[in-house]
């Protein structure tokens, strides 16, 4: 397969309109922005990788506790009921709503947790000289699977099933709904970290 | 000022890394020497793949909106409630925020991605160079909005897992949910098959 053979690590491509422009440096939290469309070119993270690090380790302890102890417990005429984010998806599984099951088992629990571990490797594995070979295709794993991952989303969806449910149960707010505002707040500061700045640790791979 | 794109200047910015990186003159798949990314100059075939997900975007809209999402078995018999008897519960039991809220992700959101993206795509057919910048904040707000219609799906799967109750209240999710998380899902690739570089190619040069 051929590899394109010249680059400019000066030139900057707007990906959302194609104009070429000369790359500048930039000051941490500065963002550079297309002349002609407006879109961020690229940004200097206000969050270092090594805080980025500390961030992620946060969140995956994080997730382990919001996805380990009950969302919510529901009291219905003395009887007790309580749900997991993983038990819901059981109980659509089971009911037969397998893809609803697949979509909201991928999109919460699923790809949330593989790219926090991934994140995890890559930015251990950037602060090596030379980042193995495994660097690139995780990495570019990561950047497709991001925009799947809806854990924000799902934090509102709480929100709205606890007011809808108010109006019917007792409710009390069980220790992984406290878990998963504090993770959405953690992938949001992660998430703002750009991934494609891990690109230029990378050393240029030799064309062949 | 004349902006130069980077497919004038035989030059592709790779979507992964952001590199600029030299198209080569052979055909075939080119590429990063970076990252190694697939190199194109523009999204492969993105109008027609972007209308086919539409069109099916589109028809699974009609099912989503009158199937029911949601089925409540309680002492009472069964209630079936559409994505739209929902809104309309929250109105009158005194939630009104949060019927807007879920009326603009769950009805309006779907309906503005599939209309913009159908109105982008057929601009671009008729190779109209005007509202450039408008047209391409559309295009970014429709793409920033989108993952938001999840949340009815959210909220479903919470309610199908807390509340079963044996024969005082169970809810199940309805065939409606699977078509509707499926809308959503269709659009987001529609957005992310569809290519915004396109709307740029038929500006004048002279353009602003």
């Amino acid at each position: 397969m051929p590899v394109s053979n010249s680059m400019s690590d000066s030139l900057v491509v707007c990906l959302e309109c194609d104009a070429l422009h000369q790359r500048r440096a930039l000051a941490a939290g500065e963002a550079a922005r297309c002349i002609r469309c407006g879109a961020v070119l690229y940004r200097h993270p206000w969050l270092s990788r090594e805080q980025v690090l500390a961030l992620v380790v946060t969140a995956l302890l994080t997730f382990v506790i919001a996805n380990s102890y009950p969302i919510v417990n529901l009291t219905v005429q003395g009887i007790d009921n309580s749900a997991t984010l993983f038990g819901s998806i059981l109980a659509l599984w089971n009911e037969g709503r397998m893809l609803v099951a697949v979509l909201v088992f991928a999109t919460t629990l699923l790809f949330p947790l593989i790219d926090l571990v991934a994140l995890l490797i890559l930015l251990v594995l950037v602060r090596r000289r030379h980042p193995p070979p495994l660097f690139a295709p995780l990495l570019r794993f990561v950047q497709a699977l991001r925009p799947w991952g809806m854990t924000e989303v799902f934090m509102l969806g709480v929100v709205v099933a606890l007011v809808k449910l108010s109006h019917m149960a007792h409710i009390l707010p069980g220790v992984a709904l406290w878990a998963f505002g504090a993770l959405t707040l953690l992938l949001a500061a992660i998430v703002s970290f750009d991934l494609r700045s891990l690109w230029h640790g990378v050393g240029r791979s030799d064309p062949s | 000022m004349t902006i130069m794109s980077a497919s004038q200047a035989g030059v592709i910015g790779c979507r992964t890394c952001g590199l600029a990186c030299r198209a080569a003159d052979g055909a075939g798949v080119l590429r990063c020497p970076r990252c190694g990314g697939r190199l194109r100059p523009r999204k492969t075939d993105s109008l027609s793949r972007s209308w086919a997900l539409l069109l099916a975007a589109a028809l699974l809209y009609i099912p989503a909106n009158l199937l029911p999402v949601m089925e409540t078995t309680s002492l009472f018999g069964t209630e079936k409630s559409t994505i739209l008897s929902g809104i309309v519960y929250f109105w009158t039991s005194g939630s009104p925020g949060l019927a807007v809220l879920i009326f603009t992700v769950s009805i309006l959101v779907p309906l503005l991605k599939l209309g913009t993206l159908s109105m982008l795509a057929v601009s671009i057919h008729r190779h109209s160079a005007g509202g450039l910048h408008q047209r391409a904040k559309l295009f970014r707000l429709v793409e920033f909005v989108g993952r938001w219609s999840m949340l009815d799906v959210f909220v479903v799967a919470l309610m199908v897992g807390l509340v079963h109750f044996g024969s005082l209240a169970t809810i199940e999710a309805g065939p409606g949910a699977a078509a509707f998380g499926a809308v959503v899902v269709l659009t987001m690739l529609a957005a992310r098959t569809f290519d915004v570089r396109l709307i740029w190619d038929c500006s004048k040069d002279d353009d602003d």
